[in-house]
């Protein structure tokens, strides 16, 4: 049953020190306000599930809230590299880094198999290349009725899993729209799951066959406005291209990096203070 | 128009988006791919349809995406589905004619690394990794790849085989069971390059305008062969090259960036 509450208080309930944690959103939506919080509580040893990990997992693996990351594409998407994932995997800095590496269609069967709560997915792919070398969690399973070899991986069924939604009713029924990604499974799949939303409103009025997921599914809801900035809410704010673009500088140095989060992400109470921290340019000076 | 009103960057997105036909179901990789599927959107083939991993079927984007999911994809799609229905529905099932992707090292069986440089565990260079390549390479009609050329790109051995194309060469690819065609086509800045029936290696079809075959060779990492028919690129018409660059100067005010 959704219990409204602080994303500090949320995360508190929620998220412990060595949890497998989910943060989806593909490239739409992405939780960034709560990545910050799971910063700001120092959380340390999580197991971090994302397809694409994106800025808000450079973020939480260099402030070395990771341990462990499952994904399939670690880019800046349109601009290069993620430096903080690179250096940690690269040179181990600010400390080693496990790495689960797949395809974007194996991350989906899995999603999909965890909220399904099947052990693992089938799928046809990881064809004759080398990630199932570097993976052992990819292996094959025979088809009982025709004698094909198949892959199969296991199902992401994370301790919690958190997305960022438009908005909720005063029930917490929670409404998504726009490229919807895997949020859904990632929460149906959890054993716990946090929604932050841009507001709440009286009437949801989904549209038929809307992205809807029941209050009685979601553990809390918090209010949390642009709360996927840089990335985007459709229908409440775009897609912050240059703020993508300025993480390249910011990212690249461990320094720069650090000042920006303690200045930014630790010196904030929230991610309100933070948006005016940084105060619309780019993405903020990183501070002295 | 003579040779020098247009850059070598725009002969490769123009030759790779004149690959797309009209009416064709292409899924549409970042970048490269995407300049190049919607630059054949806004000219010869309107009715093409760009689907994006993130979600958007028929996506009509007016700039040029910076991410694979940006609004503006969701927002001109003809329906957005869930990213799993994307890899499991469509092209799974078998509904995607082409796979259009970029690639940071090929080798002559085009087979394609986007995963490390050097070692998997201790890496010179780690790259963002497999995303939905596999997939789209193993499943799609045929594949494209777009990607520039040089001794950096274009190597004898690549370190971690993130997508298959020809793996070793002649029907070890069919061998194995893998439906789709593999990469038919490979446009680069210098010139167009398809695998020898036979042998599937890859060898030069077509030279763009103002490349010699030993520019071509000295930015190849093997001991690259041409076709036994190699013609000229056709250079850009007025007509392709202006509409790239107001896409290309849409999406530049649009992202707030002059690059």
């Amino acid at each position: 049953m959704a219990e409204f509450c602080s994303l500090r208080d949320a995360v508190a309930a929620h998220v412990h020190d060595g949890d497998t944690v989910t943060l989806e959103g593909f490239t739409h939506l992405i939780p960034f306000g709560a990545g910050h919080e799971l910063i700001r509580q120092r959380l340390r040893d999580l197991t971090l599930i994302r397809m694409t990990p994106d800025l808000i997992f450079d973020q939480l693996i260099g402030m070395g809230c990771a341990a462990k990351v499952v994904f399939a594409w670690g880019g800046n998407p349109g601009v290069g590299s993620l430096h903080r994932l690179r250096d940690a995997v690269e040179n181990h800095w600010p400390q080693p880094l496990e790495i689960e590496e797949h395809s974007h269609a194996g991350m989906a069967n899995a999603f999909v198999a965890g909220a399904s709560n099947l052990p693992f997915a089938v799928l046809r792919g990881y064809k004759a290349n080398d990630l199932a070398k570097f993976n052992d969690r990819i292996r094959t399973v025979t088809c009982p009725f025709t004698g094909e070899e198949l892959a199969a991986v296991p199902a992401i069924r994370p301790d919690v899993g958190i997305i960022h939604a438009q908005r909720a009713d005063r029930q917490g029924n929670v409404l998504i729209h726009g490229i919807v990604g895997l949020q859904k499974e990632a929460v149906l799949g959890a054993e716990r799951s946090i929604v932050t939303v841009e507001e709440i409103v009286d009437r949801l009025d989904p549209p038929a066959n809307s992205c809807v997921l029941p209050h009685w599914v979601v553990d809390a809801v918090a209010v949390v406005p642009g709360g996927a900035h840089p990335s985007y809410a459709l229908g409440y704010y775009e897609r912050d291209n240059p703020f993508y673009i300025a993480w390249d500088a910011i990212a690249k140095d461990r320094e720069v990096f650090t000042r920006w989060v303690e200045r930014h992400v630790l010196g904030t109470t929230d991610f309100s203070e933070f948006r005016a921290s940084i105060d619309g340019a780019g993405a903020g000076e990183a501070g002295p | 128009m003579s040779e020098a009103d247009f850059t070598t960057n725009e002969m490769m997105t123009v030759a790779a988006a004149r690959m797309l036909g009209d009416g064709t179901v292409c899924f549409v990789g970042i970048g490269l791919p995407s300049q190049a599927a919607n630059l054949a959107r806004l000219t010869h083939a309107p009715e093409v349809v760009l689907i994006y991993e993130s979600g958007p079927i028929g996506a009509k984007p007016d700039i040029l995406p910076l991410s694979i999911g940006d609004g503006i994809l969701a927002q001109s799609a003809d329906t957005v589905v869930p990213t799993h229905e994307i890899f499991r529905y469509w092209l799974q099932g078998g509904h995607i004619d082409v796979g259009f992707l970029g690639a940071a090292q090929i080798d002559r069986f085009a087979n394609i690394n986007t995963t490390v440089i050097g070692s998997y565990h201790r890496p010179k260079v780690r790259l963002p990794g497999a995303g939905g390549a596999p997939e789209i390479a193993d499943q799609a009609g045929e594949v494209f790849v777009i990607m520039h050329q040089g001794r950096r790109s274009f190597v004898d051995k690549i370190d971690f085989l993130t997508t298959a194309g020809y793996l070793d060469g002649g029907d070890a690819r069919e061998k194995l069971g893998i439906k789709g065609k593999g990469p038919t086509r490979v446009i680069t800045d210098l010139c167009i390059l398809a695998p020898e029936p036979g042998s599937k290696e890859l060898v030069v079809t077509s030279i763009h305008p103002g490349v010699t075959r030993e520019k071509i060779r000295a930015a190849t990492g093997w001991d690259l062969r041409f076709a036994n028919e190699v013609i000229e690129t056709a250079q850009p018409t007025q007509t392709e090259l202006s509409t790239l660059r107001a896409f290309l100067a849409r999406t530049a005010r649009a992202h707030g960036d002059d690059r």
